[in-house]
């Protein structure tokens, strides 16, 4: 399945990549071929700030079980 | 015994509105004349398993050409990144697809020992690409591997910029090879039989292979999908299929 659903949000944080820390500004989030994770489909998050171009990114590629106990950890620890 | 041999290097060429973008360019090195193949990457990225296919063109015998085509969104990212960078953006659009293919077969026609000949052939997002450059150009072969919503309906609210084109199936200009998957759902059974059934009112020249046992992306090596029966299978397919369009 190639499926090209695509969610996308704006957030305010940062987040810390090659070159170090940087402000994030957006969440790409995808359920889709991951590019290194060894599952056929994963959730994929891209953490981005497309102002400081396509290197300023955080990537996770979870699998689906991790992905929805990540979303249930979040909620409990916002409370 | 016969000479092998093969060049693959990082070339860039002129693509839509003459932008100069990057591509991988495999080709024998003997004096030809030899067909052409323009390989359309996946979705994520002009990453390695794209570039293998080249040379595995190359070794049999075609000049095979991958353009990059988020080179734009990040000429010297990483693919990964780059490739990320264009879904968020929306995706490729298809008006520039078709430029940068166009410029692609323009170089690999141009090549002194070609023989005129260009195919394409395209992997998940770029088996709906090649669809779509083949009826959009004038090319003498085309493959599609598992390519999603050349028929069908995109999810709602999808943001990215992809719709379906099976509505240009009457310009189809060439020969086209499709290569799917039984267990898929983008392309679905339900969607290439559509797909199928254009292809015969117009009276297309197609073959169409869907595997059982198989799901998306089988020919991908370094993937979890990958079924090495359907691949070899598939394989033998497309020589024999670009072997009669481009070489016949």
């Amino acid at each position: 399945m190639c499926s090209y659903v695509t969610v996308k949000t704006a957030v305010d944080g940062s987040g810390k990549g090659p070159q170090g820390w940087f402000p994030l500004r957006s969440a790409t989030v995808y359920f889709d071929h991951p590019y290194h994770a060894p599952y056929e489909h994963t959730l994929n998050i891209d953490f981005a700030n497309e102002e400081l171009g396509p290197g300023s990114r955080v990537a996770v590629e979870l699998s689906a079980d991790s992905a929805r106990e990540l979303v249930r950890c979040i909620e409990a620890a916002l409370g | 015994m016969k000479y092998e041999g093969l060049l693959a290097e990082t070339i860039r060429f002129a693509g839509d509105a003459g932008d100069e973008i990057g591509a991988y360019l495999a080709r024998p090195l003997g004096p030809g004349p030899y067909p052409g193949v323009v390989v359309i990457h996946h979705m994520p990225g002009w990453d390695e398993s794209n570039k293998e296919i080249c040379r595995k063109f190359a070794a049999h015998g075609y000049a095979a050409i991958c353009p990059h085509l988020h080179y734009r969104e990040g000429p010297d990212a990483s693919p990964d990144d780059a490739a990320a960078a264009v879904r968020a953006a929306g995706g490729v659009p298809d008006e520039r697809l078709v430029g940068d293919v166009a410029g692609a077969v323009r170089y690999l026609r141009s090549q002194v020992n070609a023989n005129g000949r260009v195919g394409v052939i395209g992997y998940c997002s770029g088996g709906r690409q090649a669809f779509l450059a083949a009826c959009r150009l004038t090319l003498d072969a085309a493959v599609d591997c598992y390519g999603a919503f050349v028929a069908g309906t995109p999810p709602p609210g999808m943001p990215l910029q992809v719709t379906p084109i099976i509505g240009l199936t009457s310009s189809l200009s060439c020969p086209l090879l499709g290569l799917f998957g039984a267990e898929d759902q983008h392309p679905s059974p339900v969607e290439t039989a559509e797909l199928e059934a254009a292809l015969k009112a117009h009276g297309k020249t197609y073959e169409f292979h869907t595997y059982e046992g198989a799901g998306h992306a089988f020919f991908n090596t370094d993937r979890a999908g990958f079924r090495p029966t359907a691949a070899a299978d598939g394989w033998q397919r497309i020589w024999t299929w670009f072997g009669r369009y481009l070489n016949g």
